[in-house]
Order: structure tokens, then C-alpha cells, then sequence
């Protein structure tokens, strides 16, 4: 198996002095798509953040392409949760997408063929290429994931973290947003996306981990059968339901 | 038609009223642009903080008898920096830090000039500005610190923008967010600094806030409220003067209104958004919320 991309070993991190997260060890190899499960405040979040290079560990060590994560940062996409972008700000879709690459750009912003062109990619890539000048504060929940993710791509990454890519959007949107996942993912892209849409993580993902406050679980999903993992990573009383809902469990 | 070119040119007979059209022009122009992402960042009430902050340090040139334009860029930037720290604590919200350190700035300031004597008379034009008494030197400041502002602003717009758009994104492709709200910090306090001689220091925030608000009303695109703003802001200061010269009133207050003046029209009938403009059918939530941003 090639070497990972993102590598994580011993993981604690802290949070105004509270521990979230402690021994996390998880692998992301180029070529696979990964969904990380867990209940709110299980520290799904934090862990991308880590990866990001926006939280410090503790203790233990987080390398995405053999550097650390702080100087691996600007190479890594990242599409946060919605309500992190200013919605009401008068910008255009294409030049939303575009500030994914300021960090790139020279202190004039004069932007390169190159740079227009990952642009005009990535937008063409969640079919907006119809809504390109159009305000962001016109569109739709599901149009504005598709922008965020378009900005992610305009970065042409080989790591690409999504913060609950599934949240709030339509099937149609959803649909879109899987196929271009699987396609990244074939074209030899690690992704690894945090969701709560459990159903669509289990068909979509090769691999599920588990996370709450450490790594409960982490496999395939046909290898997660096991009824006992999911009552500790949710700590549920009774599992039976979720996981008829997941078809891992008739 | 003479007639009224007669009457435009008159003022540009008297050196004190060209050095006032100017500085009027110069701070109208360098308020609009950064004014723009003062708006776009939702951080007027930093203006505003700012704006009372140079206050102590103006006294305390004024008191040294040093330039005022310096003694004003110290103590705001100071008083930037100092929130921007303190506001790292995130058990306290920005806007009481600010809250604390622009009223404690302002104290200080008052006791300083306090202190010195003839304080009467210099107290009334650093609060209301004194447009007609500035002299070569403050011209040629307010023109060099501008033209500084203007390049900065064209510098670092890209990344100002990404780092107001999303914060979080624009912190993890490791953009220097701090150090860019730091820059804009020290950019709004020379801003407002350049321009208290115009309109005063308690109605400078208008200078700055103002066009950029009436420009935001007029587009969605980001580029043309960069323009709109500056030329509303240039353009009204120039107006407000005139009418000033016009009708023997204050020349703060006169610019102050005839930018709010633009303002309410931008409001009532800027293209698509406007309250007379716009298309029917919208609820009338839109309307009372347009309502609250005129009001506060």
C-alpha cells in the first residue's frame, strides 16, 4: 500500500485546557475516501482542524506529505462548515472560488493563466459554470456548499478535508457532490469528509472511522458489523436501529 | 452658466479654502476605500474606537507642541494593537475590549488638554474639526499619508478580502490573519487621522462608514463598491464644503450630512435593493431590517 498522506500517531489535543482528543492514530492514503463518524463533540472537527495546522498537538504527531502540518499548510483543501463565510459579502461566485488561491497570488493579486485556469475548473467540476457571476448571497444552501468546495478544488490539491459536506443540502446536491467525491478520489486524491449522514457515508466512503475522543473503530464498512463499536462511539443503549438504517444489521 | 461657474471657482480664490477642498477631496477619497473593507468586515465600531483613541495622543502633541498627525497615528495604533491583544482573550467579545479601551482613551485625552492652557478653543476643533485653518505642512501630510493608504489597500485588497470572506478558510491555507487585521487596523486609524481636520473627531466615523454603506447599497460586486465608495466619498466632501461656503454653516456637520444625504437616496432607490426600487412581493421583514441599519 502506497504511504499515507495525512499521518497521525499519539494525537492529543487541548482545548481551553480540556483534552478532546487523545491517542489518535489514523492513516489517509492518496486514492481513498474516508468518512469520519462520530457524535457532536467527539472532536471530528478538531481532528481536521490539527490536520490543518490551525490547532497545535499536545502530544504525538500529524505530517500531511512528510511535513508537519503548519508547513504543509496552503497545500491542503479545505471546505469548512457553511456558517464559517461571510454570505453577505458582494462577491461573485468565480471570485469566491478565486480567493482560494490568494494565498498564491502576488501582493497585486494579479492572477496567472494558471490560476484562472484552476478556477474555471473547479467551478466547471460542481456545475456552476451557469452561476459563475452571480452573487454569492443569491444562491441556494446547496449551491453554496458546491461554492465552497469549488474553492477548495481551486487549489488543485492532493488532500482535500470536508466539515459535514452532506449538511443541509438536497438530494441533487448531495448526488453531485458524491460523484465528484469518488471521481477526486479515483484520480488518486485523499479525502477524508466529517458527516452525520451515516447512510451516505457507508455507500459513498472505502472507509469509515470512528471517532469519539480517540479512535473507536476503523475499517470498511462491511468490517464494522460489529453492533458493539457503534454503541461506544455514539454511547447508545441500543444500536439496532441505526445500523438497520445503515444495512449493516437486518 | 457663467454664473454658476462663477460661483464654483469663487472659493478657489482664497489659499485657505483650496487647502480645505483638498483635504476634503484626499480624506473623502482614502476614507471610501478603506472604509470599504471597514464595512465589508462589520467593524465600524472599531472606527469608532479608533477615532476617540488618536484623541489623547493629539492632545499630547498639541500640549508638546509637536505634528498632530503623528502624536494622533501613535495612540491610535497603540490603542489598535492593544485591543487586537486583549481580544485575544476569548472570554471577552471584541466589542467590550473596545468598549473599555476607546472611553478610557478619550478620559485621557480630555484630562491632557485639560491641563494645558487655552484648552477651550482646541478642544471644540479636534471634536468638530477646523477645515478652514489647516495649513501647507498638514496639506502636504494628509496627500503623503493618503497616497501610502491608497498603495496599501491596492496591496493587500486580495488578502483583506479572503481573510474578511472566511477566517477559518483563510487561516488554514495559512494566510497571516492576525498581522492582516493589524495592517487594517493601522490603516483605519491614519484614515481617521488625515481626516480630523475635516469633519472633527466625533463625526469622523461617517467619513468612513458612510460611502461605503451608500456604495454597498448600490452593487453586489466588489469591485465597483471599491470605486463606488471612494467617489461617493470624495464627491460628497467636496459638495458638503461647497454648501458650506454657500451658507456660512459648519463644514464638518454640512459633509457629514450630504454623505448621509447620498446615503438615504442610495437607500431608497439603488438599483434592484433599493426601498422604492425594488421588486414587489418581498416581505416586510426586508424593509424593517433596512430600517435598523438607517436607525443605529
Amino acid at each position: 500500500m502506497n504511504e499515507p498522506v495525512l499521518h497521525i500517531r499519539g494525537l492529543a489535543v487541548h482545548l481551553g485546557g480540556r483534552e478532546v482528543l487523545s491517542s489518535v492514530d489514523f492513516d489517509l492514503r492518496a486514492g481513498e475516501l474516508v468518512g469520519l463518524i462520530g457524535p457532536n463533540g467527539a472532536g471530528k472537527t478538531t481532528l481536521l482542524r490539527t490536520a490543518l495546522g490551525l490547532l497545535p498537538p499536545h502530544e504525538g504527531t500529524v505530517t500531511v506529505h512528510g511535513r508537519t502540518a503548519r508547513q504543509a499548510q496552503g497545500s491542503v483543501g479545505y471546505v469548512p462548515q457553511r456558517h464559517e463565510f461571510a454570505w453577505d459579502f458582494p462577491i461573485s461566485v468565480a471570485k469566491a472560488v478565486a480567493t482560494g488561491r490568494t494565498h498564491l497570488t502576488g501582493l497585486l493579486g494579479r492572477r496567472t493563466a494558471r490560476d484562472r485556469a484552476a478556477v474555471d475548473d473547479a467551478i466547471t467540476r460542481v456545475g456552476m459554470d451557469d452561476l459563475r457571476s452571480r452573487p454569492v448571497g443569491e444562491l441556494s444552501g446547496g449551491q453554496r456548499q458546491r461554492v465552497l468546495v469549488a474553492r477548495a478544488l481551486a487549489l488543485r490539491p492532493r488532500v482535500l478535508l470536508l466539515d459535514e459536506p452532506f449538511t443541509g443540502i438536497d438530494a441533487p446536491t448531495q448526488e453531485l457532490l458524491s460523484r465528484l467525491l469518488t471521481d477526486l478520489r479515483d484520480e488518486g486524491v485523499a479525502v477524508l469528509m466529517t458527516t452525520h449522514d451515516l447512510a451516505a457515508a457507508t455507500t459513498l466512503c472505502s472507509r469509515l472511522c470512528l471517532l469519539n475522543r480517540t479512535v473507536v473503530a476503523d475499517g470498511e464498512p462491511a468490517a464494522l458489523a460489529d453492533t458493539d463499536i457503534w454503541l461506544r462511539t455514539f454511547g447508545l443503549d441500543r444500536a439496532e436501529q441505526l445500523l438497520r438504517s445503515l444495512g449493516v444489521t437486518r | 452658466m457663467t454664473a454658476v461657474l462663477d460661483a464654483l471657482a469663487a472659493p478657489w480664490e482664497y489659499d485657505f479654502w483650496r487647502r480645505a477642498l483638498l483635504v476634503a477631496l484626499l480624506s473623502g477619497l482614502v476614507c471610501g476605500v478603506v472604509g470599504g473593507h471597514v464595512v465589508l468586515r462589520g467593524m465600524a465600531f472599531i472606527g469608532d474606537a479608533v477615532a476617540h483613541a488618536v484623541f489623547p495622543g493629539i492632545a499630547v502633541a498639541f500640549v508638546l507642541g509637536t505634528n498632530l498627525v503623528v502624536g494622533g497615528a501613535v495612540a491610535g495604533v497603540l490603542t489598535a494593537l492593544l485591543i487586537a491583544v486583549v481580544a485575544q482573550n476569548r472570554r471577552l467579545k471584541e466589542d467590550s475590549v473596545i468598549g473599555i479601551f476607546f472611553a478610557a482613551a478619550f478620559g485621557l485625552g480630555i484630562v491632557i488638554l485639560s491641563a494645558a492652557p487655552g484648552y477651550g478653543g482646541s478642544l471644540e476643533s479636534f471634536l468638530f474639526g477646523s477645515i478652514l485653518g489647516i495649513s501647507d505642512g498638514d496639506v502636504v501630510s494628509v496627500a503623503v499619508i493618503g497616497a501610502i493608504l491608497l498603495l496599501a489597500t491596492a496591496l493587500l485588497n486580495g488578502r483583506l478580502v479572503a481573510a474578511s470572506l472566511d477566517r477559518e478558510q483563510a487561516r488554514a491555507v495559512g494566510l497571516p490573519v492576525f498581522w492582516l487585521d493589524i495592517a487594517l487596523y493601522v490603516m483605519v486609524t491614519l484614515a481617521i487621522v488625515i481626516s480630523l481636520q475635516a469633519v472633527g473627531n466625533v463625526l469622523v466615523l461617517a467619513l468612513l462608514v458612510t460611502p461605503a454603506a451608500a456604495a454597498r447599497l448600490l452593487t453586489d460586486r466588489l469591485g465597483v463598491m471599491m470605486l463606488l465608495a471612494p467617489a461617493i466619498g470624495a464627491g460628497g466632501s467636496v459638495l458638503g464644503l461647497y454648501l458650506s461656503y454657500a451658507f456660512d454653516l459648519a463644514a464638518g456637520g454640512l459633509i457629514v450630512l450630504t454623505l448621509t444625504g447620498v446615503f438615504v437616496l442610495c437607500w431608497l432607490f439603488a438599483p434592484r435593493h433599493g426601498l422604492l426600487t425594488r421588486p414587489r412581493g418581498r416581505g416586510p421583514a426586508a424593509a424593517s431590517r433596512v430600517q435598523v441599519e438607517v436607525s443605529s
